[in-house]
């Protein structure tokens, strides 16, 4: 059996923040992003058997930025997700066409095992889902430990910077031997957003992380979002425009497994350049 | 919009580089273990079909198809036909089905359509733990409890109605063909019932809505939404219940006389295949007995594996999930 | 019309009321058993039935020590064959396979779980007694746990379903393998599941007597040595009950309240279990 191979390590270049780049007003285009992209999705079109839920989309997804991805339900915004990390083919009868690089390499090229992807672009889900097992600090370390990390003093440490980043260490610091399902629902999703990020991955992939919880825990969640773009790719599926405009640097729009535009939050959102984009930002369909 | 101030990011790849370097080994070796593990019930059927043929292969091609046929049963002159054991078998089953599947369809039409709901589960509770009566002490409850009371009671009874009739006529030892089949009928109750009673849960509620919506009464939507939509898994739960009784075995054994001989009375004693082998496999001291014995099995095995083919067929195809394991 | 509508009325109260009197004659061997079970067993259980073994022919009193413990032994026996390949190919089923192969598995477990309970003892009888040419307590162990194979799969692959698909995912999300999810995520999650499939069918095959009759073949004395034949509850309770013996009828309702006793004890902390994690499943 070929050994699995590792994707080479990313290129790591200092770059302005993003909200210069924003403030700056400049355009940048679907194809021409200013910093080095994490992903570029080539003519990607992905099937559910015999329906096509994606069509030929291409587009670059600049790196340690929030990229949103919106459009009415359905259109195949997880789908297009889920590709990013390959958890869309645990869905059986699936397949899929073209090519996504992510630091340089199609993570669908044959030699490439899934498990290294995930473990480098990780995945935080609509339904918070902590383990019911385990308890909080279990939750936050299983990605490690079950990776056969051992080191006592290292797990101690991450434990507590992944929960910090998550913005959930006060308020579980005492408790951490709770079950972690004992939390509240936006504190689970906090937990889930820990337990991703414990495993440092380059990416981090949120779909509709807040639609299940109040206001108050969504805009907990949506601040940390913002924090966590320093450090992190992240990309961001919405079905809520006012979100997409709160908190993220790139909005795609899809609209039935097409893309439609790809650019700035702020320009989707004052002036777009496709009819359909500003017929769905006005609310007149979906 | 607030300025993050995260920390500086340590190293990239100190955390991933500390993971165990993924391996498909492992998935490759689980994978292949549980299929293993799987594909044991398949290997499972083709030992038991193999083990049986390999057992009887000298009476198979003494007898042939004789064996089949014939119904003398005479270990001490070496004569073997299985047709007494064929006969009892499907004599003491088709009693126990008269009796137990109008019983069990009721009971499931009452506990899914009729029964008010704070009854229902108390009685699928019960039934469950009829379900978990052991054979042996249904037998031994046979013997000493229900054998003595049909033999004084209910037997003087129909032999004094039907007595005119072959099949209730001559003396009442008690243990007989009707005993056994009432035996078999207890042992299958809890299995037609709950699977009947899992067909009819799948019946979708809409059937039930339109007839009510039609004015009909409780009875009606049972009758014509539910029973007719619902026939095909009750028949494969009757002969999923069929194929229980086929080769059921202790409780049988106990009650039903053990006499290897085809009377048409049912208070006469019997014998089944089943019972056949449990009480004179121990005791076969010639090859061609034991042969013989086997042979009985892979008869036994066959019918009982058409019977649960057949069931497990109509269960499946009514697109409903049966759990036939749940209930002994 | 009105009178029309009284009489279907009235048809479906007979109904309903035909239909109850039929569950309760379904549920009235149960209660007729059980009651025979606690007058004619309640009297001849006593400290010696569970201390002491069996008196010879014609001396009354002695007990069935030997038979209890040779259950438990042939039970563990059992479960060494029929949890690990129970378990694992429950796992299968849930976890790995096409459509329409597990559907042919599943047919055939369900098939391989109609098959009577005495074609195993010969089945084992020809494998292990033939061969060794000795009864044992191997082989009536083997024969169980054959009976539990399909049983336990069948069970572990329903409650590994209920895992929702949830977990799986975040599992795999975090660069977790395969295996390494269902062991410690999908199984751990399911446990109470997976124990409560376990205890259900050793409640199921501690009562069966029919695959015992010729590979565990009984023993009136204890069992040093598990290729030797072995003393079991039910094997017992047939032997006695056959007897002409009063007193050996008298140890043979004994056994058989022991036996129930046992198995409906599994049965009811079975239900308590599976209550508890439908509840957190919800
Ligand atoms: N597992 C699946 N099998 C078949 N079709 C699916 C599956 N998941 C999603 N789809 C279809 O793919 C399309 C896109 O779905 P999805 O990506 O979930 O949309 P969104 O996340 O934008 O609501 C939908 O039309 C949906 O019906
Ligand atoms: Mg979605």
């Amino acid at each position: 059996m070929e050994s699995a191979a590792i994707i080479d390590p990313p290129m790591i270049t200092p770059v302005s923040s993003p909200q210069q780049q924003v403030a700056s007003g400049s355009e940048p285009t679907a194809a021409a992003p200013e910093r080095p992209p994490a992903f570029e999705v080539e003519r990607l079109s992905i099937f559910y058997g015999e329906k096509k839920a994606i069509e030929n989309v291409t587009l670059t997804i600049p790196s340690k930025m929030i990229t949103a991805i919106i459009g009415p339900s359905g259109c195949g915004k997880s789908t297009l997700l889920r590709s990013l990390n390959r958890m869309h083919e645990l869905v059986p009868q699936t397949r899929i066409e073209g090519k996504v690089v992510f630091a340089g390499e199609d993570i669908y090229a044959p030699h490439i095992d899934p498990v290294v992807v995930r473990r480098r672009i990780g995945m935080v889900f609509q339904k918070s889902n902590p383990f019911p097992t385990m308890s909080i600090a279990e939750n936050v370390l299983v990605g490690l430990k079950l990776n056969g990390v051992r080191d006592r003093a290292f797990l101690r440490e991450r434990l507590e910077q992944s929960l910090r980043m998550a913005a959930l260490w006060d308020e579980v610091k005492n408790d951490l031997h709770k079950p972690g399902i004992s939390l509240s629902g936006g504190q689970q999703q906090r937990l889930c957003i820990a337990r991703a990020i414990a495993v440092e991955p380059e990416v981090l992939l949120m779909d509709e992380p807040a639609s299940a919880l109040d206001p108050i825990a969504t805009a907990k969640i949506e601040e940390l979002i913002h924090e966590l773009s320093s450090n992190y790719t992240v990309v961001i599926v919405t079905h809520n425009m006012q979100q997409a405009g709160r908190c993220s640097d790139y909005t795609a729009f899809l609209y039935l497994g097409r893309l439609i535009e790809f650019a700035a939050t702020t320009k989707i959102f004052t002036n777009p350049s496709e009819r359909q984009t500003e017929d769905y930002i006005t609310g007149r369909f979906g | 919009m607030p300025i993050a101030v995260a920390p500086e990011r340590p190293a990239v790849r100190s955390t991933i580089d500390r993971m165990a370097p993924p391996s498909g080994l492992g998935d490759k070796v689980f994978k292949w273990f549980t299929l293993a593990m799987a594909l044991a019930v398949v290997a499972l059927v083709f030992l038991v079909g193999w083990q049986l043929a390999r057992g009887s292969s000298l009476a198979i091609h003494r007898f042939g198809f004789h064996f089949l046929a014939t119904s003398t049963w005479d270990p001490v002159a070496e004569q073997f036909g299985a047709l007494p054991f064929i006969y009892g078998t499907a004599v003491s089953s088709l009693i126990a089905l008269i009796i137990a599947v109008p019983l069990s369809i009721a009971t499931a039409v009452y506990l899914t359509e009729l029964a008010p709901l704070w009854i229902r589960q108390p009685i699928v509770s019960l039934i469950e733990m009829l379900a978990a009566i052991p054979s042996v002490i249904l037998g031994l409850w046979g013997i000493f409890v229900m054998i003595p009371w049909l033999r004084d009671h209910p037997f003087p009874f129909l032999k004094k109605i039907f007595g005119w009739t072959p099949f209730f006529s001559g003396p009442i030892y008690g243990v007989s063909m009707l005993a056994g089949g009432i035996i078999i009928a207890v042992m299958i109750l809890p299995i037609i019932t709950s699977v009947s009673r899992e067909i009819l849960r799948s019946v979708p509620n809409l059937q039930r809505e339109a007839a009510y919506a039609l004015g009909a009464t409780r009875w009606e939507v049972t009758r014509i939404a539910v029973l007719s939509y619902a026939k095909k898994g009750l028949f494969g739960a009757v002969i999923l219940g069929l194929g229980r009784a086929l080769g059921e075995t202790m409780a049988v054994t106990m009650v039903i006389g053990n006499t290897p001989q085809i009377r048409a009375s049912l208070f006469a004693p019997g014998y089944t295949l089943a019972s056949v082998i449990a009480n004179e496999f121990t005791e076969a001291t010639t090859d061609v007995y034991l042969q013989a014995l086997f042979e009985i099995g892979l008869v036994l095995f066959g019918i009982t594996i058409l019977a649960n083919l057949l069931a497990q067929l109509l269960l499946k195809t009514m697109g409903s999930t049966i759990k036939s394991g749940a209930v002994q | 019309m009105k009178n029309s509508h009284l009489w279907r009325k009235t048809k479906s109260a007979l109904a309903s009321a035909a239909s109850f009197v039929c569950a309760l004659l379904v549920i009235a061997p149960l209660a007729l058993v059980f009651l025979h079970l606690l007058r004619s067993g309640a009297s001849a259980v006593n400290w010696s039935f569970f201390t002491e073994l069996p008196k010879p022919v014609g001396v009354a009193g002695g007990g069935m020590v030997n038979a209890i413990a040779g259950s438990f032994e042939l039970l563990g026996l059992a479960a060494l064959v029929g949890v690990p390949v129970g378990v694992f190919g429950g796992v299968y089923l849930a976890e790995y396979g096409t459509v329409r192969g597990n559907w042919l598995l599943r047919f055939v477990a369900d098939v391989l779980n109609g098959v009577p309970s005495i074609i195993w003892g010969v089945v084992v009888y020809g494998l292990v007694v033939l061969r060794f040419k000795s009864f044992s307590a191997y082989a009536g162990g083997l024969a169980l746990g054959f009976i539990m194979i399909p049983l336990i799969m069948r069970t572990t692959e329903e409650v590994l379903l209920l895992v929702p698909a949830g977990y799986r995912e975040a599992s795999l999300a975090l660069g977790i393998s395969r295996w390494k999810t269902i062991v410690h995520i999908v199984m751990k999650t399911a446990i109470k599941g997976i124990v409560t499939a376990i205890l259900l069918a050793l409640a199921r095959v501690a009562g069966e007597t029919a695959p015992l009759l010729f590979t565990a073949f009984g023993n009136r004395f204890w069992n040093h040595d598990l290729s030797e034949p072995i003393a079991a509850l039910p094997l017992q309770i047939f032997s006695y009950a056959i007897s002409p013996y009063d007193d050996w009828h008298r140890q043979a309702w004994a056994g058989a309240l022991v036996l129930v006793v046992m198995i409906f004890f599994v049965n009811i902390l079975v239900r308590f279990l599976t209550r508890e994690r439908v509840a957190r499943v919800l």
